[in-house]
């Protein structure tokens, strides 16, 4: 077996990357592969929360890296998913506890076992992303519709490509279409139009993320979210299926826009 | 009047030859001359190819002081002056263009002269935000400059694109340089000394060529 390895990162703190990674997580695990999760924000991690994993820690991935255990040994399962595993981050010591060659080689052991590793980014553009993106095949943007977060995600476009990963896949976080609508909000087409890479996915803001993630539960698994048909989607998408784009507001015709904005998103 | 500087854009920087003459006199006039100019020069990379002038440690570190003062890195000293390598060497200055290249470019931002004879450079690629081209040519971009990147040239820039950065054309005060891009909306535009910003948004994106007139800086729509 040989994993794939899909980091995913923001620039920008808050907008959604450590919900995105246990959901997208969650969902490729439901749809029968095995994944594991490494939370790359040392000093402040949280992937072991909202995944509700925080009271099994033992050993964290800089025990890993300097030897003080075996990486099945810092492996946590998740409560319902079999194949779903977490490498949590260490919270008493920082960035530089961990080097981007470290990530490398310890991704390259786990691709021999796993499907897909996914890496949660720090926010930012210093070491902890370095860290984070350096095993990258696969990064994933994800970004809110508000100029800062976009203004932030064209940046770490830029660093992205320039360390040759690409041009990198972008999610859009937290869309409130009855805003889009009011023009109050920047629109799907707003974004593509400055960053101009592939979209895999439009999550709209959706309070069952909160609810989930305070549960420590991956909100994919409630069939009745909205947010959650978005991460399932976007996991299929990941995987190379060929999913349509959700409707995110069935009165208009957004999903028509969307699916021509799908076709012209890559260009650029 | 001050004698001009001889500017070149390389791999690594900016080249400066620094004119013959008295030390005491020729620094000043450095100096002033790069302050006049402090949008192009600042947070530059500077090389200086003094020939066999002797300076001492102290002279180049003063140098360095200064220059740093005005943001700008001097790292390297050209020089067939064995004296001066020593104090170049004492200082850890470089002392040849090659080898100290592109691991040092963050970026990695391949800046490539295609028009050779010409000093101007082709990017081929769209400008992110973060990312920034500083050329004493002039700057030609096949793609976007998106807001957050930022263009300063020494001459005209040409953007077969969206130019919504921030660029300043004619930066060594050349005020017959120009700015054109297929869609001219620029977070900040600057010719020269002079500055404009972009009117907001207009429905309709035609190409348009900034340019200063009489003493004012206009863009007006391209006629083919």
């Amino acid at each position: 077996m040989s994993g794939k390895i899909a980091t995913i990162t923001s620039g920008k703190g808050g907008v959604g990357k450590t919900t995105a990674t246990a959901n997208i997580g969650a969902a490729l695990a439901d749809l029968g592969f095995s994944v594991v999760c490494i939370d790359a924000d040392i000093g402040l991690r949280n992937l072991d929360v909202v995944m509700g994993l925080e009271n099994r820690i033992v050993y964290d991935l800089v025990d890993v890296i300097e030897g003080r255990c075996k990486l099945r040994q810092a492996m946590i399962r998740d409560k319902r998913l079999e194949e779903f595993y977490l490498i949590p981050a260490a919270q008493t010591r920082d960035k530089t506890a961990v080097s981007p060659q470290d990530m490398i080689r310890l991704t390259d052991e786990l691709r021999a076992d796993f499907d897909w590793i996914l890496i949660d980014s720090p926010a930012g553009i210093e070491r902890g992303f370095r860290n984070a993106i350096a095993p990258a095949d696969i990064v994933v943007i994800i970004t809110n519709p508000e100029v800062s977060a976009v203004r932030d995600a064209d940046r770490i476009i830029g660093l992205v490509e320039a360390e040759d990963k690409g041009p990198g896949r972008l999610i859009i976080n937290r869309v409130k279409p009855e805003m889009i609508k009011r023009g109050d909000m920047l629109g799907t087409e707003d974004v593509l139009d400055v960053l101009a890479i592939e979209l895999v996915g439009v999550v709209p803001d959706d309070e069952s993320v909160i609810v989930a993630a305070n549960k420590g539960l991956a909100v994919v698994l409630d069939p009745r979210s909205k947010a959650g048909v978005a991460f399932r989607n976007i996991a299929r998408r990941l995987s190379g299926e060929n999913v349509e784009f959700e409707a995110l507001d069935e009165q208009d015709g957004f999903f028509g826009r969307l699916s021509r904005l799908v076709k012209s998103g890559g260009e650029g | 009047m001050n004698t001009p500087l001889a500017i070149k854009g390389i791999r690594d920087g900016l080249l400066i030859t620094v004119p013959a003459g008295d030390w005491t006199e020729v620094l000043p006039n450095l100096l002033e001359t790069i302050r006049q100019q402090e949008d192009f020069f600042r947070g530059a990379r500077l090389a200086f190819q003094i020939e066999d002038r002797e300076l001492s440690a102290a002279e180049l570190g003063h140098l360095r002081d200064m220059l740093a003062e005005e943001e700008i890195t001097l790292w390297a000293i050209l020089t067939t002056s064995e004296t001066t390598k020593i104090a170049a060497a004492d200082l850890g200055l470089a002392q040849e263009l090659s080898g100290k290249s592109c691991a040092e470019d963050e970026e990695g931002l391949p800046l490539e002269s295609r028009l050779q004879g010409e000093e101007a450079v082709l990017v081929e690629r769209t400008l992110r935000s973060g990312h920034n081209i500083r050329y004493a040519g002039h700057v030609i971009i096949l793609g976007d400059v998106n807001p957050g990147a930022e263009i300063i040239s020494g001459g005209h820039v040409i953007v077969w694109g969206r130019l919504r950065g921030t660029v300043h054309a004619g930066a060594g005060g050349d005020e017959s340089a120009t700015v054109c891009a297929l869609d001219l909306s620029p977070t900040q535009l600057r010719i020269a000394g002079q500055i404009a910003v972009s009117p907001s948004r207009r429905s309709k994106t035609m190409p348009e060529i900034a340019c200063i007139r009489d003493g004012q800086l206009v863009a007006e729509p391209w006629q083919a």
